[in-house]
């Protein structure tokens, strides 16, 4: 067994969206160097509550890095320091022992803090409402196999589709830009012959309602594939950007 | 025309136009560049001189010459623009930040590296443009062929330390510009395809080291050599 | 009350048919004058409430994640089952109606399954038509694979990433109802109780889960799409938030459970590695594909690897018990999940475990590397492998994983009749929350299959039979009854605060999960579920009294939110050991120790047990009536399963 590790955890504590946050400085004992991340601010929060100190909020659910819902900007980076991962898959064993951890929420003004850790990310829905879907209603379908798509077009659809919605894009980026996340869609339809119908009307709105959310420019660093859990490619954005000046010259 | 103004307006539309105005100004670059190193044909500034009262003289280039100065005013417009946008979209900044394990200096740097090109851009203009162009102030003298002797002006510049320095520190912050600015304009205007993107990329990494080195070459040679 | 499943006469294929002709209609012009509550935006809600909103209705849909498209379907990995026989290996609707069947060993409807089947090539057209990029052959067309020992390739997926997949689409299909204005969200909301008036379900009671206020919401039918209960165990493959309070709310208002006690263990998940563990990881299924189940012949060994003092490679073949292919010899490793699960828990029983807690076995890849090549095995599990490198440090192209069962699905839910109504008129359950398809032991790629199957394509034409007789005046959330319901609410809320008490909501989480684990879990007996009951008991009497919930209901609470979901399996929890109880065979998932072959393996007792148990709350504190509703099979014939 792998000896027991101490950590200082510097986390942002607000109350609600209202009140005004500041850090506050924890410090956590004999953890395992195979706990999760998260498994960690468990163990932090059942001491807070043992000394009747509301626990430390923060989004999570499957723990297994797909839902998306964690989202902890950890000693400066989204989801900490490690590649291709969620919050929820990163593990102790990849901090120092006597490691002091840094831990953020999610900072964009499209994404207003809700209490400690957790934000408001609604934004990205409304992007998705805005045209993120292909208009077939219910029963509406021909045969699936009716419509055959290039395996390499599948595949790159499958690439952009893999997008969690967890918002590091946003959180990395020094713009606070949602163009990955909005471009992964408008990529993943535009690549399949369903979404050719509504292609144009389809990046026009969701550009649109991205830049409606308050959200940055992209300067192009590449600071959001560079981080995203699902390795989502920059070049869908460069698709994105394609689809809407045609859209934009054509319509 | 309102889908223009639409299309414009937008953070993409934006940066179109950063794209568009950043690559004619890459174009303008070498240009400048191919014409300034007449400096070097050790004619004692005779095809230099001719070069410039061709620049400021034929219809063409003059056209084109406003054209240029419309994109340099436009692309700074723009930056500010977005840095005002971007500012806004994060109110409230990280404690700490790790962004070099995501993104290079340069492409975070944009905006301070293309106000230090602004300002380096206006010394520069201040320099020789306006001597030649307006006057200001410089008695020129006349070469063999009767133009104007900017090649002896350009000489005399680059005797004082200040300004070889000054020119060195501008043309720095336009190879990192250009580092991050030239595979970054053809990102924004959609060309990334798996086969050419890397060649754009090696192409733009070329151009921002030979270009900024090749202007340096002439401050620095006729500091050091020419008295 | 009695039962009544409303199952359509006539032959089998052509129920669903008829029954589909024989529903009552809303007139397209009345739709909009009728209001549907769905609670859950998983698969089947999504689904259904992005359905309901294209035919018109009016649509209020809840859910305590932020986002419609975090719903724990998400989390599916191996894909989704269809009859389309497009691998022309000999599929049919009927052979997977018969898979189904036979896989829940019999604990199911016949026409219910039947239906399932037969929707189930409309759902993947209707996926591909979304967008969803199913996996592709180089001619373009879709892929599919045999999945879970079934003998015939029928599984669509899109990497390892299908249930996302499916649910993105169904989320997109209900942004753009939300778009269209026939769709309200309600995220971080959770429903906390279902209000009947003059015996209907009218709406539900909600806690806005960022301000804390309570609130009504009216509708004319409500729809609960709520997903599964295996969070009574604590630690399960289920996302942390998932609960089983609204299935529970409802059976307390009337709606009879099904099956409580009906859960599916997982063979291959990450093995338990301390105290502080949260959660369990699934690896999918697939990987038994190639993977070969071993465990070292002997405890010694077993020991001396616990010890550190030899390695997993350096036991040599002889001393290597292949106990699955050993005693399967034609399933071998792909035996179904229940029967790899039970297999694994008896070798670890008999102190042959391996890894830290003894609670684990080996899933050795070695011989398919060596007969397929790193790069084969990489293309078809590098992600998992990867997957499984992060969270346990082990590499498995070098050293073989380890694996341990976990509890993954409840087969059981609120009972519903065909039409996938609950015995409370106008309250419906669809996916997961409901008991109905899968019987005793759900088959692989099939939860997604019934999840779309329910939400797409059988609920829009079942709930209009029931509209079409309900007035359209809306009921009032002024109304007594939500009243009444809302200070119950409110007053559970209160009490919860103010107990103020000296153990954790997780502490107490932790303690009841133990005890389901160990008496209610992959085997069961008529003496432990005896304790367990009593321990309950207790444990719930202690929690009211000694639980601290702190924080004030007015922000965001997740201790106060836990603490309402824990307070609710603790009730659940007894439930399904009662229901364990009564049923004195082993059938799929559940397996009564007594009740087994010579050889040890499940003895199905369809004389006496051939029921789907219904159970009746009757208030606080009163045994729960048990109502069978006994099952029919004309189609298939009963047999054991046999894997041998």
């Amino acid at each position: 067994m792998e000896k027991e590790r101490t950590y200082t955890l510097k986390i942002w504590r607000q109350p609600n969206a209202n009140m005004k946050g500041a850090f506050k400085t924890y410090k956590v004992e004999d953890i395992s160097p195979g706990t999760s991340f998260l498994e960690m601010l468990d163990i932090l929060n059942d001491q807070l509550s043992e000394n009747g100190e509301d626990p430390v909020h923060f989004d999570h659910d499957c723990r297994e890095g797909i839902c998306g819902m964690c989202s902890l900007f950890i000693n400066g980076r989204p989801h900490g320091p490690d590649e291709e991962i969620t919050v929820c898959q990163l593990h102790m064993r990849v901090f120092k022992d006597g490691a002091k951890i840094t831990i953020e929420p999610w900072r964009a003004n499209a994404f207003p803090v809700i209490k400690d850790l957790v934000v408001d990310r609604s934004a990205f829905d409304r992007i998705v409402q805005a045209g993120g879907f292909i208009s077939v209603n219910t029963g509406a379908a021909v045969d699936a196999n009716a419509i055959p798509i290039q395996k390499v077009n599948a595949e790159l659809a499958m690439d952009a589709a893999a997008c969690i919605g967890c918002g590091a894009c946003v959180a990395v980026c020094k713009n606070a830009s949602a163009m990955l996340f909005t471009a992964a869609k408008v990529s993943q339809l535009a690549l399949l012959p369903q979404g050719d119908i509504e292609r144009k009307e389809r990046a026009m709105k969701m550009v649109a309602q991205m830049d409606a959310e308050g959200f940055g420019a992209c300067t192009n660093t590449g600071a959001c594939s560079a981080e995203c859990p699902k390795g989502i490619d920059l070049s869908v954005i460069a698709r994105m950007n394609r689809e809407y000046f045609t859209a934009k010259v054509t319509t | 025309m309102s889908w223009i103004t639409d299309t414009l307006g937008s953070s993409i539309g934006k940066k179109l136009l950063m794209s568009l105005t950043g690559l004619f100004l890459i174009l303008f670059l070498v240009i400048h560049l191919i014409g300034n190193l007449s400096i070097f044909s050790g004619d004692g500034g005779l095809a230099f001189n001719s070069y410039a009262v061709f620049m400021t003289s034929f219809p063409l280039i003059k056209a084109v010459s406003y054209l240029l100065y419309f994109s340099i005013l436009l692309h700074a417009f723009y930056a500010f623009m977005l840095w005002i946008l971007n500012r806004k979209a994060r109110p409230v900044r990280y404690a700490v930040e790790h962004a070099n394990q995501n993104s290079s200096w340069a492409s975070r740097s944009m905006t301070l590296l293309g106000s230090l090109i602004f300002i380096f851009l206006i010394m520069h203009l201040k320099d020789f443009w306006w001597q030649f162009k307006f006057g200001g102030g410089y008695e020129f003298e006349i070469d063999a062929n009767g133009n104007r002797d900017l090649y002896k002006l350009v000489i005399l510049q680059f005797q004082y330390t200040y300004v070889v320095i000054a020119y060195l520190i501008g043309l720095t912050a336009l190879a990192f510009h250009l580092w991050h600015g030239f595979q970054s304009a053809f990102q924004t205007l959609g060309l990334n395809h798996d086969r050419y993107t890397p060649a754009i990329r090696f192409l733009g990494i070329l151009y921002a080291v030979v270009v900024p080195l090749g202007f340096a070459s002439m401050p620095v040679y006729i500091y050091f050599f020419m008295k | 009350m009695s039962l009544d499943s409303k199952i359509p006469d006539g032959p089998l294929a052509e129920k669903w048919t008829k029954h589909k002709f024989n529903l009552k209609l809303v007139n397209p012009a009345n739709k909009r004058k009728y209001d549907i509550i769905v609670v859950g935006t998983g698969l089947a809600g999504a689904s259904a409430a992005a359905s309901f909103g294209e035919l018109g209705y009016n649509v209020k849909a809840f859910l305590y994640q932020d986002s419609a498209r975090r719903a724990h379907s998400i989390a599916a990995q191996g894909g989704i089952n269809a009859a389309k026989n497009y691998t022309n290996d000999g599929d049919s609707v009927f052979r997977l109606f018969y898979d189904t069947i036979k896989g829940g060993d019999y604990r199911s409807r016949e026409a219910n399954v039947y239906r399932l089947a037969e929707v189930s090539n409309n759902i993947i057209d209707q996926c591909v038509a979304q967008g969803v990029p199913f996996a592709r052959e180089y001619g373009g067309l879709l892929d599919n694979r045999s999945f879970g020992g079934a003998q015939v390739s029928r599984t669509f997926y899109a990497r390892g990433q299908t249930g996302q997949q499916l649910l993105l689409g169904a989320y997109s299909a209900l942004s753009r109802q939300v778009a269209a204005g026939k769709v309200t969200l309600f995220p971080r909301t959770e429903m906390l109780d279902v209000v009947l008036v003059d015996g209907k379900a009218r709406g539900i009671v909600t806690r806005n889960m960022i301000t804390g206020k309570v609130e009504s919401h009216s509708a004319h039918v409500v729809v609960l799409a709520t997903g599964g209960y295996g969070n009574v165990f604590f630690l399960s493959t289920m996302a942390m938030g998932c609960n089983g309070s609204a299935v529970w709310r409802a059976h307390k208002k009337g709606a009879f459970f099904g099956n409580p006690s009906f859960t599916q263990i997982h063979p291959t998940c990450i093995p338990v590695h301390g105290d502080q563990q949260s959660k369990l990881t699934l690896m999918s299924e697939s990987l038994r594909n190639d993977g070969r189940v071993w465990v070292p012949k002997t405890k010694e060994i077993a020991e001396k690897l616990k010890a550190g003092e030899m390695k997993p490679t350096e036991i040599p073949e002889e001393d290597r018990d292949y106990y699955l292919e050993r005693i399967y010899p034609s399933f071998g490793n792909l035996v179904p999940r229940d029967v790899a699960s039970r297999n694994a828990k008896n070798v670890c029983d008999e102190g042959r475990g391996v890894g830290e807690t003894g609670l684990a076995v080996f899933l050795d890849f070695r011989d398919a590397i060596d007969r397929d090549g790193v790069d084969v095995i990489k293309a078809k599990y590098g992600n998992l492998f990867q997957m499984y490198e992060k969270i346990v440090d082990d590499n498995p192209y070098e050293t073989p994983m380890m694996i341990y069962p976990a509890i993954h699905y409840t087969m059981g839910g609120l009972w519903v009749d065909y039409n996938l109504m609950t015995t409370i008129p106008g309250l419906y359950a669809t996916g997961e929350c409901n008991f109905s398809d899968h019987g005793a032991n759900r088959l692989g790629a099939s939860a997604l299959m019934q999840g779309l199957a329910d939400g797409y394509f059988v609920i829009p034409y079942t709930i209009g039979d029931y509209l079409a007789d309900m007035p359209y005046d809306k009921v009032s959330t002024e109304h007594p009854e939500f009243q009444k319901a809302e200070k119950e609410v409110k007053e559970r809320i209160d009490k919860l605060l103010n107990i103020n008490g000296s153990k954790t909501v997780d502490q107490f989480h932790k303690q009841l999960g133990h005890i389901m684990w160990e008496k209610c879990g992959m085997s069961r007996n008529a003496q432990g579920l005896k304790e367990a009951i009593e321990e309950i008991q207790k444990l719930r009497e202690e929690y009211w009294k000694d639980v601290k919930v702190l924080g004030v209901n007015e922000e965001l609470n997740m201790t106060l939110e836990k603490a309402l979901r824990v307070a609710d399996f603790m009730e659940l929890a007894e439930l399904m050991v009662n229901d364990a109880l009564d049923r004195k065979e082993s059938c799929g998932g559940h397996f009564r120790e007594e009740s087994k072959t010579p050889e040890g393996e499940a003895k199905r007792d369809d004389k006496n047990f051939a029921y789907v148990s219904a159970w009746e709350y009757q208030g606080e504190g009163k045994p729960e009536v048990l109502h069978k509703e006994e099952l029919v099979f004309e189609n298939v014939k009963l047999t054991q399963r046999s894997y041998k």
